[in-house]
């Protein structure tokens, strides 16, 4: 097996040892109705209500979306618009809390018997790629295509985040009961726990557990960034290269994220849908770094006070980690489903681009093994031929090559650029 | 409160710049450079920094007349300079610098579009055009003479093609022989190299294909390999031209076969043809043909439909 390229990055997993504290229920809280991939929620509760926790307040009848739950009990004050971090416009839910965390009538562990109710209770439970990514789950664990692998990505590979880490070291019956549970459910086969190697105990501690249980291997992924991505990890755990346009089920394989996989094990033990999750403070402008679990919808700035940020120091504020994360424009946004880390960050270089010195640097640790250089070169002249033949369009946007040049050319963000350019068939 | 700034990712960077880079460079050339005052005298000090002085002047001048930023901040032109200087026989005139390092940077490089955009090593094209057209330039010296009026010496290349004694291979090794600056000293230079290479600021790719290269044909058509790659620039050309970042290939697999033709031909000028050194020629040639090259070698990306032809 060929070894891909990476790089080595610092872990700064400054946190790794932090337990989970449970962040107080903040006296108000804002719940936009888009946090994931696909289509966003229309609002089912209108300024006055009453909601309670794991209540239902948002959903919509297009099949790829993920409905949208309450964390608190209270009222709501406000339903306004809203432009998420990454650009989509919504409907936000400003719901002002009243202490009593009353939880719902609506929660209670949903009826499961066969795929297909599975599917139905893990698309109620609001469930996305808690990785970051944001994939509904429903969907992925419905492929079209017979599935022989499944593959649990602990790899968390970017610098700083231990949140799918401690989910590790806290709940790892979650996560195997979890991984029995999906496996059960779709007839999977073989299940394959990708571990990045910077997490020993962890992965010590799952070979124990899964000692006896010949379906599930303990995959130790080498320490290069970015081993959590999709078509990395799934090479890197069964050799399958999956192809330009093609999608892992073709391969007979789907990722999924561990902490989404203890999540679904806990909602159908309990009927609590996703409205809580473990975010990772740090970055060098917070005080005193942490692991925190966040009710969905609570403001960053009383996360970032509450981990002593230093805020008029902070010059730079990131939502997940510093390679693919983003930034975050406001301290008043709200945590989401796929908020996996703030880090509040005070210095920042913001040195010019200058020009490319043609080093190499970019194309030696692109995973994907392009060559960003002369993809830059192309999109400079609008060459579309030519950005075709250099694939930018299986450009993952890892940041890697970004990050290597030494002159500061922003070379993920052009091939983002680039990818645009490409009329899609 | 400060406003938060809004990128786009990655965030966070890595510190090796386009500055630190060159100085690099440049600290590599030390032992080189340090070997050459002691090997052909103290003029290889101003001559030096004529070289690296008109290439910074050069630069700036030039970039100022075409109202483009300043890059002398970069040091690449103070790492062209110091290459030109190495180029160079140590009774070169001072002009004859001057000349150089316009030549160097003004045509080769910033008329171009500068750092990254030239396709021919300015160096090594300053030293070709020098050469040919100022050819009493090739007056070599005796080392560690220091008489810089003698009667021209040769270099250990110009001796063999006349059938003269050779000097020994240790000497060649240490660079106790005629030359240009830098070039002799094949034990500075591999040192540098090897710097260079540790710092992952170039690959042996190239250096090894290059000298891996000649010294096989050298072999099998009967002349001393062991010779042929000490000789005349070798080594210079091998690691701080064959590595050169903007002329040579940017693969891996382009830089091994740049390094490849670069053995070739030098083998091929040196055996067959009157002309004594094929080190500047081999890489200016390989240099005009890296664009093809990189055509032909370009990786096959992870996953891609395979629809080019040039599989493999
Ligand atoms: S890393 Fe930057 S400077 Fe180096 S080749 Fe790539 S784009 Fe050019
Ligand atoms: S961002 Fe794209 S081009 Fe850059 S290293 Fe990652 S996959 Fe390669």
């Amino acid at each position: 097996m060929k070894k891909l390229k990476g790089i080595k990055l610092k872990h700064r997993k400054n946190t790794e040892n932090c337990a989970t504290v449970d962040f107080p229920i903040p006296q108000k809280v804002r719940i936009p109705m888009s946090m994931n991939m696909g289509a966003a929620c229309q609002p089912l509760v209108k300024v006055g209500d009453q909601v309670k926790v794991g209540q239902k307040i948002g959903d919509t009848d297009v099949p790829f979306s993920v409905p949208v739950h309450s964390g608190v009990s209270g009222k709501v004050t406000a339903v306004s618009d809203y432009r998420t971090a990454m650009g989509a416009v919504c409907k936000i839910v400003e719901i002002e809390t009243d202490g009593q965390q009353t939880v719902s009538e609506e929660v209670r562990p949903p009826e499961v018997n066969d795929k297909e109710s599975f599917l139905k209770a893990v698309r109620e439970s609001g469930a996305c790629g808690l990785g970051g990514a944001g994939f509904p789950t429903h969907i992925k664990l419905n492929p079209k295509t017979p599935i022989d692998t499944l593959i649990i990505n602990g790899a968390e590979c970017e610098p700083y985040i231990t949140a799918d880490y401690r989910e590790m070291i806290e709940c790892p019956d979650d996560v195997i009961g979890g991984v029995k549970m999906i496996k059960d459910m779709l007839g999977i086969k073989n299940a394959k726990l990708a571990i990045e190697a910077n997490k020993p105990e962890a992965i010590k501690n799952f070979e124990e557990m899964a000692k006896n249980d010949d379906t599930i291997d303990i995959i130790t992924l080498p320490s290069v960034y970015p081993q959590g991505a999709e078509k990395i990890i799934i090479y890197n755990s069964t050799g399958v290269v999956v192809k330009e346009g093609e999608l892992p089920a073709d391969g007979g394989v789907i990722v999924i994220n561990i902490s989404t996989v203890a999540f679904l094990y806990r909602y159908m033990q309990d009927g609590m849908p996703l409205v809580k999750r473990r975010i990772t403070v740090d970055g060098n402008a917070v005080g005193e770094p942490k692991n925190v679990s966040a009710v969905i919808g609570t403001p960053f700035r009383e996360i970032l006070e509450f981990c002593k940020t230093d805020m008029d120091a902070m010059i730079k504020l990131i939502g997940g980690g510093p390679m693919m994360g983003m930034s975050i424009p406001d301290v008043e946004m709200p945590v989401v489903k796929t908020s996996n880390a703030l880090l509040a960050i005070k210095s920042y270089d913001v040195s010019k681009t200058t020009s490319c010195i043609r080093c190499g640097r970019c194309v030696r640790v692109c995973p994907m093994e392009l060559v960003p250089a002369d993809i830059d070169r192309a999109y400079r002249i609008r060459n579309i031929d030519e950005l075709k033949k250099l694939n930018v369009l299986l450009c993952m946007n890892c940041g890697s090559c970004t990050y290597v040049c030494p002159a500061n050319r922003k070379l993920a963000e052009t091939n983002q650029l680039a990818k645009a350019l490409i009329p899609r068939k | 409160m400060n406003k938060l700034i809004v990128s786009p990712s990655p965030h966070d960077e890595n510190f090796v710049k386009t500055h630190s880079i060159m100085l690099q460079v440049i600290m590599a050339l030390m032992p080189a450079l340090g070997v050459s005052i002691y090997i052909f005298g103290p003029r290889v000090v101003p001559l030096t920094a004529v070289c690296v002085g008109s290439c910074i002047l050069f630069e700036y001048v030039c970039r100022r007349l075409m109202k483009r930023d300043n890059t002398i901040g970069d040091m690449s032109a103070a790492v062209t300079g110091l290459l030109l200087a190495m180029n160079l026989p140590v009774t070169a005139p001072y002009w004859m610098a001057v000349v150089g390092s316009f030549v160097a940077i003004v045509i080769v490089k910033q008329l171009f579009g500068g750092i990254g955009q030239n396709f021919a090593n300015p160096a090594i094209t300053a030293r070709i055009v020098l050469m040919v057209g100022f050819p009493t330039i090739n007056h070599w010296i005796k080392p560690l003479e220091y008489d810089y009026d003698a009667v021209s010496s040769a270099t250990p290349l110009v001796l063999a093609k006349k059938g003269e004694e050779l000097p020994s291979y240790l000497d060649m090794f240490l660079g106790k022989t005629g030359g240009s600056l830098g070039e002799t000293c094949a034990l500075a230079l591999l040192l540098g190299g090897l710097y260079l290479a540790a710092r992952k600021i170039i690959s042996l790719a190239a250096p090894l294909s290059f000298i891996g290269s000649l010294f096989i044909f050298s072999w099998i058509a009967g002349d001393d390999p062991l010779y042929q790659i000490l000789a005349g620039g070798v080594f210079l050309g091998a690691f701080f031209m064959a590595t050169d970042y903007a002329t040579t290939p940017i693969t891996q697999k382009g830089k091994v076969v740049f390094g490849l033709g670069c053995g070739i031909i030098t083998f091929v000028i040196r055996h067959f043809g009157s002309y004594p050194e094929g080190v500047s020629f081999s890489i200016l040639l390989m240099n005009v043909l890296t664009p093809y090259i990189e055509e032909l070698t370009r990786n096959k990306p992870f996953g891609a439909k395979e629809v080019q032809k040039n599989e493999g």
